[in-house]
């Protein structure tokens, strides 16, 4: 079959996405090649629920600006060019605030004295490693405390993908901004987590937005069935937007999670759930 | 003196928006307070505070290319100097452009212009807890970390205007640069996280976070810590570690979820209920904590 690349998102933090993720993961794992990115870079939680052998680490480094005083004449072209208001001149020096660099190199372009030499500075790792029965890759990035770009190093964890993997399946930051956005580009598929709550229904709906504008193929599943009431089925249905998967509300289940315990480990029933799941997914994405 | 107040989380579906709604109702019948919701992208304080939008604004994060395709020449140096593959077959992605203007630049003809791009709306509202300042980051837009500043800026000035007491501040998950924004200039951070292994490790990073920005009063609420008692016993040793202090446990109550449905802070919904109980000390231990 066709390599075929899952991205599990959700507007809201904390409806499952995560527990969506890797219990796929692990149930496909057995049957085909699959891999699993964790592209929640700020707050990265696949592996530790996933038992792994780590195998890799690289760090990652945007384009830094290093200021060499010696050809600085202070004519202040960086300053005017800056987007980002990251660079300021006062009287006798060039001031240069990181954390508000974009990395985009247009001070080096415009500086006439070659004054602005490309540096570079590490905004986090990407990890690599194999479950401990071997059969599920993961790959995580984390993102350094205090830096504020995830966009970049979420690309750098989708390009250490292995593009041979018959699945792989990306675990999505919440909201629904660049982080998101560069989480889910160009995916066959983006999996929307929700829970039947007025504030599960607020983040769909703003998630459904994003997916419609990029012109992605997706479906909803509803973790914490049971829970709240039914305006999310009802907004689903009005949309045709269909329903993949419902995980209960159960004690059990959140349980689980809190000791970081992946459902399929233990629920065996949900292995077959989880793999009927994807395979209405596979349909969706050749389908069109 | 203005106070303010940041709740955040690390981890997403902590309860930070149950508990910063709850606080701020309570806080209103003592204090004159405006709250502020800066999880802009995915925003719900307002679904419980059901506010009535008095002045709204347009937001413009940043800028985005745009090719004259009149113009162009098809040299393809704008392509190859993006640091953002933002430019593909001389089309541009507007999800990818940040609009840092280096293809403007480097344009031999003059075919590329920078447009302020339409990134989402700014509100100032009235609720009946007083003022509020929310905001909508559109689908996919970026710069939400400006956006999160310019909600904390109505706010102040808000405040200030109205000699009002305390701001609260309900924040995204994360820790990038929305939550950065978020906590910049708070007197008090408190960090709602939950009894899981992703709860601790996301905690952990959160009071990391702001450490770095040397905050000294951070404080920790351990919501539905009946779900896994081991687990909150770790995330208290792991917050003595940090010298960070616990201020409450809330329980697990299905009133939560109750309220939320129908759209009241749950110490409104039901105010005896169990949690409603726990908040009403929290709020007891923030006020002083505020106070001094």
């Amino acid at each position: 079959m066709l390599a075929v690349i899952i991205a599990v998102a959700g507007g809201k933090g904390g409806c499952g996405k995560t527990t969506v993720a890797v219990n796929m993961a692990l149930s496909l794992a057995s049957k085909k090649s699959v891999q699993i990115a964790d592209c929640d870079v700020e707050e990265p939680n696949v592996h530790l629920l996933i038992k792994h052998k780590l195998l890799w680490e690289k760090p990652v480094s945007l384009f830094s600006p290093q200021f060499n005083m010696d050809k600085c004449t202070l004519c202040g072209n960086c300053v005017k060019f800056c987007q980002y208001h990251a660079i300021v001149k006062v009287p006798n020096k060039i001031l240069f605030f990181q954390e508000l660099c974009h990395g985009c190199e247009g001070c080096a372009f415009v500086c006439p004295h070659e004054a602005v030499e490309r540096g570079e500075k590490i905004i986090g790792v990407v990890r690599g490693g194999v479950s401990e029965n071997g059969i599920l890759k993961l790959v995580y990035g984390l993102l350094s405390i205090g830096e504020p770009r995830a966009p970049p190093l979420i690309e750098a964890v989708r390009k250490s993908c292995n593009s041979d993997t018959d699945v792989t399946i990306i675990d999505a930051p919440p909201g629904t901004s660049c982080p998101v956005i560069a989480s889910i580009k160009g995916v066959d598929h983006v999996v929307l987590v929700t829970e039947p709550t007025p504030m599960g229904l607020h983040d769909l709906k703003l998630i459904v937005n994003v997916v419609r504008k990029m012109g992605l193929s997706f479906s909803v599943v509803v973790n914490k069935a049971g829970l709240g009431d039914d305006k999310v089925y009802s907004f689903c249905k009005n949309e045709n937007i269909p329903i993949v998967l419902e995980v209960p509300y159960e004690r059990r289940i959140s349980e689980l999670y809190s000791r970081g315990i992946p459902l399929v480990e233990v629920m065996s029933t949900w292995r077959e759930k989880f793999v009927e799941c994807f395979e209405l997914i596979s349909e969706a994405v050749k389908g069109g | 003196m203005v106070r303010e107040l940041v709740v955040i989380s690390g981890k997403g579906g902590t309860g930070k928006t149950s508990v910063s709604a709850s606080i701020i109702s309570l806080a209103s019948s003592t204090l004159k307070l405006v709250a502020a919701d800066c999880d802009v992208d995915a925003s719900t304080l307002h679904v419980l505070l059901k506010p009535r939008v008095k002045q709204e604004e347009k937001f413009s994060g940043s800028k985005v290319a745009r090719i004259d395709k009149g113009k162009c020449i098809k040299c393809m140096a704008c392509q190859s100097v993006c640091r953002f593959d933002a430019i593909n077959d001389l089309g541009v992605d507007i999800y990818s452009c940040e609009g840092c203007g280096v293809c403007a630049f480097i344009c031999p003809v003059d075919a590329i212009t920078l447009e302020d791009r339409d990134s989402g709306r700014i509100f100032v509202s009235e609720t009946k807890y007083g003022p509020m300042c929310h905001a909508e980051l559109l689908p996919g837009e970026s710069n939400s970390g400006k956006l999160v500043s310019l909600v904390k800026q109505y706010a102040r000035k808000i405040a200030e205007d109205e000699k009002r007491e305390l701001i609260v501040v309900d924040g995204p998950p994360g820790i990038g640069c929305p939550v950065i924004s978020s906590i910049a200039g708070a007197d008090l951070l408190l960090i709602i996280t939950e009894p899981t292994m992703s709860g601790l490790h996301d905690l952990r990073r959160a009071i990391n976070l702001a450490q770095f920005f040397r905050m000294t009063k951070i404080f920790v609420a351990i919501n539905m810590w009946d779900i896994n008692p081991e687990m909150t016993t770790e995330i208290v040793k792991a917050c003595a570690d940090e010298k960070v202090e616990v201020l409450a446990k809330l329980p697990f109550d299905k009133k939560v979820v109750d309220a939320v449905v129908n759209r009241m802070p749950a110490v409104e919904f039901d105010s005896t209920s169990p949690f409603s109980q726990e908040v009403k000390q929290l709020w007891d231990s923030l006020f002083s904590l505020l106070s001094t």
